[in-house]
């Protein structure tokens, strides 16, 4: 079986976001870049595949080639092999056409998208891909079982969990759940050893159309200070909830 | 060309957040001279949507579209889209609109941005300013498909009535039966809010000490008619069920009223919760950030205040 994970290259959960160029672009500086939370919960996902159904697991970023030390993470946590497309990844529809280009040069099974990005959180391109291929989607998937080309799955929903049933080929969008943190591989010095040693194609984009552009960026507005309200006196709390906040 | 929104509901009844939709559309329609066409599928009371402003609604009955499946909705919706020579198409952020709106986005060929926070900046080029780096900043994208899509953030733009007199036609249809993804069985918790459609959510941390004492979280809750929630070592310690957790990497929280009980305020938690309208923080540690980015605060015992606050907001709805 060929499970195809989707890779997204993102700042770290704590990064203080700055912008620089007028507004125009993301601050890099100090930023450390991480595997984006809801891609590795689907990685760690197909390494199981791999270990118990022998599954080649090949990781795929859009992105240049700062990019590649997190490809190189994912083959040190255990993926067979790496793919960038080269390609200045600004527009989620873009991505997926990339995407797709490599999907029919390559037969996969299983696509692993992340449920969303923690950068743009778009959520949008496994959707996509799913839908330029013609497979089956699954988004917000917490559980995926195999039996031949039959898919039993869950999927996290408003206030519950529904169970699918679907076929191969498919995408789903992974996010906690899929697997639990405690099951997140931490690459050791052997898997970082021999992730030197895999493949990491790079390949060059394809014409894609480009449907949208990212223009201007603005923090919040700075937070005026809390009121604090007494303990002894909650009566000015509800007052202030109704009168002023007016959301009660 | 049309301005069309979708409308989602659920057991035949209106989202609020459908409402907002329709506003936003509304908006749209005044701002760009052009009709607004609303969609509703299997609605039982379409005639609700003539209070937000539609020029046209098509009421959609289809027994294929009962159960949803975003395949199914995703052709549906592209099939009046074109119908209707839709330029741009506006949705909620429910967690079924953010399943099937890429689907929809490639059926159409469309441009699309979600999480969408407040009418366009401009019409042509169409410009939108949404929510990005899970709430830590904003940007303004420029959508450049012939047709477009917008996800409106909920409670970010808010519902505006404004009463019209709609033509109300009703379709009738079993077209649409794609069966790549079937639903098998859903399990719901019944009789509670969900978070992503709740006004208010009462949330709780690890202050709480254990689950025996949830009883605080859901009694301040049920009293507000509000969505329980919780961060994430609450769910990872197994006190609470993961489809609780909110943040970062959980569930992001959009509501007008976001309570936060012994919650620290990581910058995670944070990053999840912060599209809230009003943030109260109860905490006994003064120090807790939380405060930081809370609009009210009380630094006590969680135990001492919330049952207090839980009493007292029953008087105060009973009057
Ligand atoms: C990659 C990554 C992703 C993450 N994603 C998320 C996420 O999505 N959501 C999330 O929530 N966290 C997330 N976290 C975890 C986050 O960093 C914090 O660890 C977590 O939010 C802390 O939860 P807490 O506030 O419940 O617990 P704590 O930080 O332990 O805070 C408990 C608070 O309760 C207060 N307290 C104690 N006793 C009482 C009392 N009697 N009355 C009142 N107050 C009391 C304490 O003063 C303290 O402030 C993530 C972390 C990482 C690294």
């Amino acid at each position: 079986m060929n499970v195809l994970v989707c890779i997204s290259n993102v700042p770290d959960t704590t990064s203080k976001i700055n912008f620089i160029d007028n507004d125009k672009l993301f601050d890099t500086n100090g930023v450390q870049f991480i595997i984006n939370p809801n891609d590795e919960f689907g990685l760690t996902r197909a390494i199981w595949l791999q270990q118990k159904d022998q599954a080649i697991v090949t990781v795929v970023t859009v992105g240049d080639i700062s990019c590649e030390p997190i490809l190189r993470k994912c083959l040190a946590i255990g993926a067979n092999k790496a793919v960038r497309i080269d390609y200045n990844a600004l527009d989620g529809f873009a991505v997926a056409e990339q995407l797709k280009s490599l999907c029919e040069k390559e037969s996969y099974d299983l696509i692993i998208c992340g449920r969303e990005s923690i950068d743009y959180n778009g959520g949008m391109v496994g959707g996509m891909l799913a839908q330029m291929l013609g497979f089956s989607y699954i988004t917000n998937c917490i559980s995926i079982d195999l039996n031949g080309n039959e898919v039993e799955a869950k999927r996290e929903i408003d206030g519950g969990i529904e169970t699918l049933s679907s076929s191969l080929p498919i995408v789903i969008g992974a996010q906690k759940g899929l697997v639990e943190e405690s099951d997140l591989i931490i690459p050791n010095m052997r898997g970082i050893m021999q992730a030197r040693q895999k493949p990491l194609d790079v390949l060059a984009s394809v014409n894609s159309s480009v449907k949208s552009s990212v223009d201007q960026f603005e923090k919040p507005p700075v937070k005026g200070s809390v009121k604090l309200v007494d303990p002894e006196n909650i009566d000015e709390l509800i007052s202030l909830l109704h009168n002023e906040a007016k959301v009660i | 060309m049309a301005i069309l929104v979708y409308a989602e509901s659920q057991n035949g009844k209106f989202k609020k957040s459908s409402y907002e939709a329709v506003s936003y559309g509304r908006a749209l329609a005044d701002e760009s001279n052009q009709n607004l066409v609303v969609i509703s599928i299997n609605s039982e009371e379409p005639k609700v949507l003539a209070n937000y402003g539609p020029d046209k609604v098509l009421s959609i009955k289809d027994a294929s579209l009962i159960n949803f499946t975003a395949q199914n909705f995703a052709n549906a919706i592209s099939e009046y889209a074109k119908k209707e020579e839709a330029s741009i198409l506006v949705l909620s952020s429910t967690a079924d609109s953010k399943y099937f709106v890429p689907l929809l986005a490639v059926k159409l060929d469309a441009g699309l941005a979600s999480n969408v926070v407040s009418s366009p900046i401009s019409i042509s080029p169409l410009v939108v300013k949404r929510s990005c780096f899970t709430n830590k900043a904003f940007n303004n994208t420029t959508l450049k498909g012939s047709t477009n899509i917008i996800c409106v953030l909920s409670n970010s733009f808010g519902v505006h009535e404004k009463q019209s007199q709609p033509e109300i036609i009703e379709v009738n249809t079993s077209a649409y039966n794609d069966n790549k993804v079937k639903v098998k069985s859903v399990d719901k918790v019944i009789g509670t809010v969900s978070i992503a459609d709740a006004d208010i959510v009462v949330s709780g941390g690890r202050g709480l000490k254990g689950p025996e004492n949830w009883h605080l979280i859901e009694g301040l809750a049920s009293t507000l008619g509000a969505a329980t929630a919780c961060s994430k070592p609450v769910s990872d310690m197994g006190w609470r069920p993961h489809t609780e957790h909110v943040g970062q990497t959980g569930k992001p929280v959009a509501s007008n009223l976001y309570i936060a009980i012994g919650i620290s305020g990581a910058i995670q938690h944070l990053a999840g919760i912060n599209a809230s309208k009003v943030k109260v923080v109860i905490n006994n540690d003064s120090e807790a950030p939380f405060f930081k980015v809370a609009d009210y605060g009380i630094i006590g015992d969680a135990f001492d205040v919330v049952p207090k606050l839980t009493e007292k907001l029953k008087a105060f709805k009973s009057q």
